[in-house]
């Protein structure tokens, strides 16, 4: 029999090991949030990340060689948002009916979500560089790295905060909402896709299919408006 | 589900080149998205066929988004003395956020025609 520490150091090479690892992960986090009853602090994403977040530390394994295994997962991501366009199109009656209220709540919610971001950091003195990298926060990651760049924010940063966004967004939004009464899946699935992009939409198709594809919308439509409100937002702090 | 996987991909290419060739702010899947969402409104058909393999793909959307949340917590520390800022501001603005957007949303829903559908 050959020694432990060989066969892990062959799986350690290879993708196989940390794409199994990152499926495991994500069950075990399904199974946990069943047992919580789908409680909105039992996230599923953050379970999965807090668990392999111990892992990979436990084994002293670097990011690099964990993302050769979880690169076919995240490849996925676009794939997904391309497929968006199939609830967008099963709700497109509903959605023709709604445009007024759409374009209100995209542009309501990404205004404040740039606004207030940017004030609240700055009163708590953060420098301007890293308000660049905060500015485009609700944004999904390939487009708030284009436009924390533009700024001249550093693009690891930015992602490192469109991910905190996400899972804050996707962690409030069902208790807050349902605190301020709020029952119209449109609306509550809208106000998240665009505050939280495709974490919070993650998050609004496990709780309902029209907030889910109504979050669809929000999170493509912020893309756009932050891109161009964010320079404009950013340049009134400076 | 392979042809319904190609058109997915090609809608994403196609996205990719043309946000790429004409530098848009927009990401290539976001413009595969439209593409697809045309097409579909087009041929009845296509929207069948893609159905299965798409709704599977975001059935488990979540899932997608954990490569990159393991890869922030290597990164926590960078955030050095402004961490808390920056959390006391993505916490207060992600909620005012939420809260605005779903507001206006149900506002302008009222004035523009009836009542908020519940379902």
């Amino acid at each position: 029999m050959r020694d432990v520490a060989d066969i892990w150091s062959y799986l350690a090479e290879g993708p196989l090991l940390w794409l199994t690892l990152t499926l495991v992960a994500y069950s075990l986090a399904e199974t946990i949030a069943q047992a919580a009853g789908r409680h909105p602090l039992a996230n599923t994403v953050l379970i999965s990340v807090i668990l392999l977040g111990l892992m990979l530390w436990a084994t002293a394994t670097p990011y690099a060689t964990y993302f050769e295994g979880a690169q076919f997962v995240h490849f996925l991501l676009g794939p997904a948002t391309v497929s968006l366009a199939i609830p967008l199109y099963a709700q497109g009656a509903r959605l023709r009916r709604a445009v007024l209220p759409v374009l209100a709540g995209v542009g309501v919610g990404s205004l404040v979500a740039v606004t207030s971001a940017l004030a609240i950091a700055r009163a708590l003195g953060v420098d301007m560089p890293t308000l660049a990298a905060l500015a485009p926060k609700s944004t999904t990651a390939p487009v708030a790295i284009g436009i924390a760049q533009s700024l001249g924010g550093s693009p690891t940063l930015a992602a490192v905060l469109v991910i905190l966004t996400g899972i804050t967004g996707a962690l409030i939004a069902t208790p807050l909402l349902n605190a301020m009464g709020l029952r119209d899946w449109r609306a509550r699935g809208l106000a998240v896709g665009t505050a939280a992009h495709g974490i919070g939409t993650a998050r609004a198709f496990q709780v309902h299919p029209t907030a889910g594809a109504f979050a669809g919308i929000g999170m493509g439509l912020n893309a756009i408006l932050t891109a161009l409100l964010a320079p404009a937002v950013l340049h009134l702090f400076q | 589900m392979i042809r319904a996987l190609a058109l997915i991909l090609l809608c994403q290419l196609a996205g990719e080149t043309v946000a790429r060739g004409l530098s848009l702010p927009v990401p290539g899947p976001v413009l595969g998205m439209v593409l697809l969402l045309g097409l579909m409104t087009a041929f009845e058909t296509l929207a069948q066929q893609v159905k299965p393999v798409g709704e599977g793909i975001l059935a488990h959307l979540s899932l997608l988004f954990v490569p990159a949340g393991v890869g922030v917590v290597g990164h926590l520390g960078t955030l050095g003395p402004q961490a808390l800022g920056l959390g006391v501001a993505i916490l207060v603005s992600t909620a005012l956020a939420i809260a605005a957007g779903a507001l206006a949303f149900t506002l302008v829903a009222r004035w523009t025609g009836g009542v908020g559908e519940d379902a």
